[in-house]
Parts: structure tokens; sequence; C-alpha cells
């Protein structure tokens, strides 16, 4: 579990792409870790089956506030059928490091939120 | 004195892991050898069942079993048949809420607990409450991280007056304590504040005003740090856990006065807790193996024995005097270096409290804090710790919380200090 917090992941927490409200979003979820107190907050808006907006609020640690970035940026242009096949393996891709049994939960956090919103 | 290298040679994990800092002791804590050898014995020795055979290996490991009894009992100044084994202090928490709430809580009766309780002390009662249509009363915090108990509970006030350990008659339980009310459950050291709670002049005053309420007092957190007395603290059940005071895990500790254990229903059902079974009807055998059904934890009960010894030979006096004054030192370090930087959690009754330290780092999630310290061998908690309704009312989500044993010193508080310097600079702060 060496260095997790690599340049990419210091720059989306420090810098979160898509941070923010959407006035009028088709739907928008809040999701929680009970174990840390992490709470995001995403909201998207379709045309037909695109993303053609997304963004997210919240609360969190450095994962999973990169998580939430690095995914919001690659889901907007995305239809839903590709957002279905997203999952816990592509997140770790995304990520690029290798998390622990624990942290792994921080990095899911926004996935949980995406698929409320699918 | 405390001889720290001395002592670190006595527990194994250090020759395993030689740069561990160990931070985490309130979680649980480390295990010398004595403990581990007990454990290693029953099972190479005489690892039979016990109270069941009248082969001499089941008498051995009963003998041993009811020797760890007496020396607990000794340990609190409580006699032997008020101990009663559970599988922690959570389990002992919960073992009240069922045989003794459940019995004695009617509707509109009060049960009085206070924010700082670990979630064991404080669910069981809340959800007691609300079965049984019971008041279920919070007693807040003031600034400095003391219980509040000048001011009606619930609502916020600062209190003016500074409580002293040895007046009793600053201590305002007017509102708080009332007629209806049947159990004062608090903790008496906070596992997040490190606040010791002035137990027996709160039992002093609440008895006073109730005589019959029933005060249950969570040791978890004093047990492994102070000397306890039972008879001179006042109150009516004590519990705590064998693994946060040098035992093995799986074993706690619930005393309680003999006349109530008698009056309470039983827990569980079944095994070494009957003393007639018949088709249509039970009897039970007294306290304390009423309450202790089926096989329990026999190697581990064994081994808290060493424990106690082991905390008995360094003596609590020294090892609570010892574990302040680190404390203290850590604090003054952690100020010196991060000033306004580290936010320490109640803050207030630094000189006053056990070797507990919950922080807030910059602005930084503890987890990522936790989590770069551990990439240097420093063990400490992140989270909430098992105490949401705390960490609400203090308004942060979770907190980091670095907790002193004895076998810590001051090397670990600077490899702390030095660790979080790391953060800093890995986040660019």
């Amino acid at each position: 579990m060496f260095n997790i917090y690599t340049e990419i992941i210091l720059d989306h927490y420090q810098h979160p792409r898509n941070f923010g409200e959407i006035k009028n979003p088709t739907k928008k979820v809040e999701v929680a870790n009970p174990l840390c107190g992490d709470k995001i907050k995403m909201m998207i808006v379709f045309d037909k089956e695109k993303v053609t907006e997304v963004k997210f609020t919240g609360v969190g640690c450095a994962i999973s506030t990169a998580s939430a970035s690095m995914l919001t940026e690659y889901i907007k242009g995305k239809t839903k059928e590709q957002l279905k096949k997203i999952d816990k393996n592509f997140i770790i891709k995304m990520l690029g490091v290798s998390l622990g049994v624990n942290r792994i939960k921080c990095a899911l956090l926004s996935l949980e939120a995406l698929k409320k919103l699918l | 004195m405390i001889n720290v290298l001395k002592i670190k040679k006595d527990f194994p994990i250090f020759e395993n892991n030689p740069s561990l800092v160990y931070l985490d002791s309130t979680a649980t804590s480390l295990k010398p050898r004595p403990v581990i050898e007990k454990l290693v014995e029953y099972y190479s020795k005489y690892s039979a069942n016990i109270f069941r055979g009248v082969y001499s290996l089941s008498e051995k490991a009963t003998k041993e079993y009811e020797k760890t009894r007496e020396k607990i009992a000794k340990f609190i100044n409580g006699k032997k048949e008020e101990i009663i084994f559970t599988r922690n202090t959570t389990e002992g928490l919960n073992l009240l809420a069922y045989s003794l709430g459940r019995k004695i809580i009617e509707k509109n009766d009060e049960i009085v607990t206070t924010i700082m309780e670990h979630h064991s002390n404080f669910v069981p009662w809340q959800i007691l409450a609300q079965e049984s249509g019971a008041v279920f009363k919070v007693i807040n915090i003031n600034q400095s991280g003391d219980l509040d108990l000048y001011c009606k509970n619930i609502k916020i006030k600062k209190s003016k007056c500074k409580m002293t350990m040895q007046n009793s008659k600053l201590i305002n339980l007017n509102n708080i304590i009332t007629k209806k009310t049947k159990i004062l459950t608090l903790t008496y050291i906070s596992n997040v504040l490190g606040t010791v709670n002035p137990i027996k002049e709160i039992v002093m005053v609440a008895k006073k005003i109730n005589p019959k309420v029933i005060v249950i007092v969570d040791a978890a957190q004093a047990a492994p740090h102070k000397k306890i007395d039972v008879l001179d603290l006042g109150v009516d059940f004590l519990a705590f856990s064998s693994h946060k005071m040098l035992g093995p895990t799986g074993v706690g500790v619930l005393w309680g006065k003999y006349d109530l254990l008698c009056e309470m229903f039983p827990f569980n059902f079944g095994g070494e807790m009957i003393a007639e079974v018949f088709l249509d009807k039970t009897f039970f055998k007294d306290p304390p193996y009423k309450f202790e059904a089926g096989t329990p934890a026999i190697a581990e009960v064994i081994a808290l024995s060493e424990a106690v010894s082991y905390l008995e030979k360094i003596g609590l006096e020294k090892i609570e005097a010892y574990e302040k004054e680190l404390v203290q030192l850590a604090y003054q370090r952690l100020k010196e270096e991060f000033g306004k930087n580290i936010k320490i959690l109640g803050e207030g009754n630094i000189k006053e409290r056990s070797g507990i330290l919950a922080f807030n780092f910059y602005n930084l999630h503890p987890h990522d804090v936790a989590q770069i310290l551990s990439e240097k061998n420093i063990c400490l908690r992140s989270g909430h710790h098992c105490a949401q309704p705390l960490h609400q009312f203090l308004g942060v989500s979770s907190s980091c919380r670095a907790s002193f044993y004895f076998y810590n010193d001051k090397d670990d508080v600077e490899k702390l200090v030095e660790g979080l310097k790391e953060v800093k600079i890995k986040f660019k702060l």
C-alpha cells in the first residue's frame, strides 16, 4: 500500500474537477460512508441516454474526493449503457494505486453514487 | 519510575516490529509475554473444559479459571461471586440493558447517559428507551471537555464553576437525576477526550437525589490505566474488557452488586447456567454462573490473570501518573510544532486527562493523516471511534486519535511529530 498519494490523486483532491452544484439536474443522490463520515452528493444531466453534465459536492478524504473528481471527468459524454459497465476494477485502475481493504470503501463511494444515478 | 526500554522487552511484538510506534492502545493494548505464554500453557498442558469433568485436567482448568475470578475481584475490590465473565465491555453493558433494563424500566421512567459515551454504552439504552417508552436523557459536555453537570441536559451552556474531584458539592444533577431516574450509566474515561469523570462524586450526588438510581460505569478505558475500587466509587455495576488491559481478546468483566445480580434475568440460556431443568420449568444457578452460559473463553480468562499480575507489578498509580505526563508532553510538542493547525478535541482538560489525544490536522481527513503515518509504522486510529454523538456535538465528522500506554515514551511522541511533518509536506501545506 505504498504511496497511494500520487501526484494525480493529490491534484484531484486539492483541485477537484466538476465540484459544485447543478441547478436543474435530471437526478441527484447523496451517499455516505458511515465509517468515516464521508458524504458525496452527485447530480447529473442526461440528454436522452447521454450525460451532458455531472457535478459533485461533499466532504471526504483524498481518496474519495479524487475518485469522485476523476470519475465525473470520465463519465461526461458517455451513455447510460457505457456507464453501467463501470465496476470496482475500473475505479481501481482509474486511480492507479493499490488500496487496502479499508480504504477501498473510500474509493468506491463515488461509484455507489453513480450507480444510483443510472 | 517506569523503565520503558525494559518494559518493551516484555512485549514480543516489538521484537517482531522493531520500528513500531503503537499509539492505539485505546482500541486494544499490546500483550506481554506472560499473557501469551499462559494461553499456550492452557492449550498445551490442561486444555479441558471447566466445571464438567471430574478428571484432573478439567479440575486444573477450573481451578485456574476461578483463580482469575478471585484475582479480578481483588483487583477492583469486589467479591468473587460478583464477577461475571463476558466477551467484552460491550457484552457486559448489553447484558445489563437486557437482564436489568428490561426488568425494571417502564414507560416514562428515565435512563440517563452522557454525550461522551462509546456507542456500546449509548445504543443499548437508547433502544431500551424506545422500546419501553422511557425518557432517554443525555448529559452534554462543556467547552473544556468535562461533563456539563451544571446545566439542564441537552441545552448547551458554558459552565461557570470549575469542577473539582474533591468537592461533590459543586456537582449539580438537579434536572438530570429525578425520582423517575432508574438508571444512570456513564463512562469513567472518555475514549475520545480522555476526560476522567468524577464517578464517586457523581454517584454521591445522584443517590442523594434518588437513592434508588442504579449507577452503571463503563470502565473499558479506566481499568487499564487507573486503580479502581468499586466500593469506594459507590457504583452498582462496572464493566471492562481484558484486551485493553494487556489481556487476551474475547473476555470482558462485568461486576455487579450481588443482590442486584440475584434479581436479574439470565442473559443467555444453556449449559452451565442451570441448576435443574424439567419438562415444564428450569431453575438457574446463582450468580455469577447464572450469567455464564456455554463454554466460555477459558484460555483467555486464565491468561487475563497474568495481565492483572503484570499491571499490579508495575502499579496502576504509577501507570496513571506516567501517562498523564506523556500525554501532556505530546500536547505541548504538537502545539509547538503545529499551533492552530492541530485541533485537539476537548483541549481544556489537558492537565487532568488520561493518555488520549484526539485531534484534527489542518483540514485533512483523518484517514489521510493516519494512512501516511502508517507508512512510517505509526499506528493511530482515524474515524469517529464509536462515538458519533460526541463528534456530532463537537461539529466534526471524525478525528485522529493517538493514545498512550506505559510502553510508549518520548520517542514515540517525537516520531508522531515527525510523521505529521511529513503529512504536511505530502499535502504541500
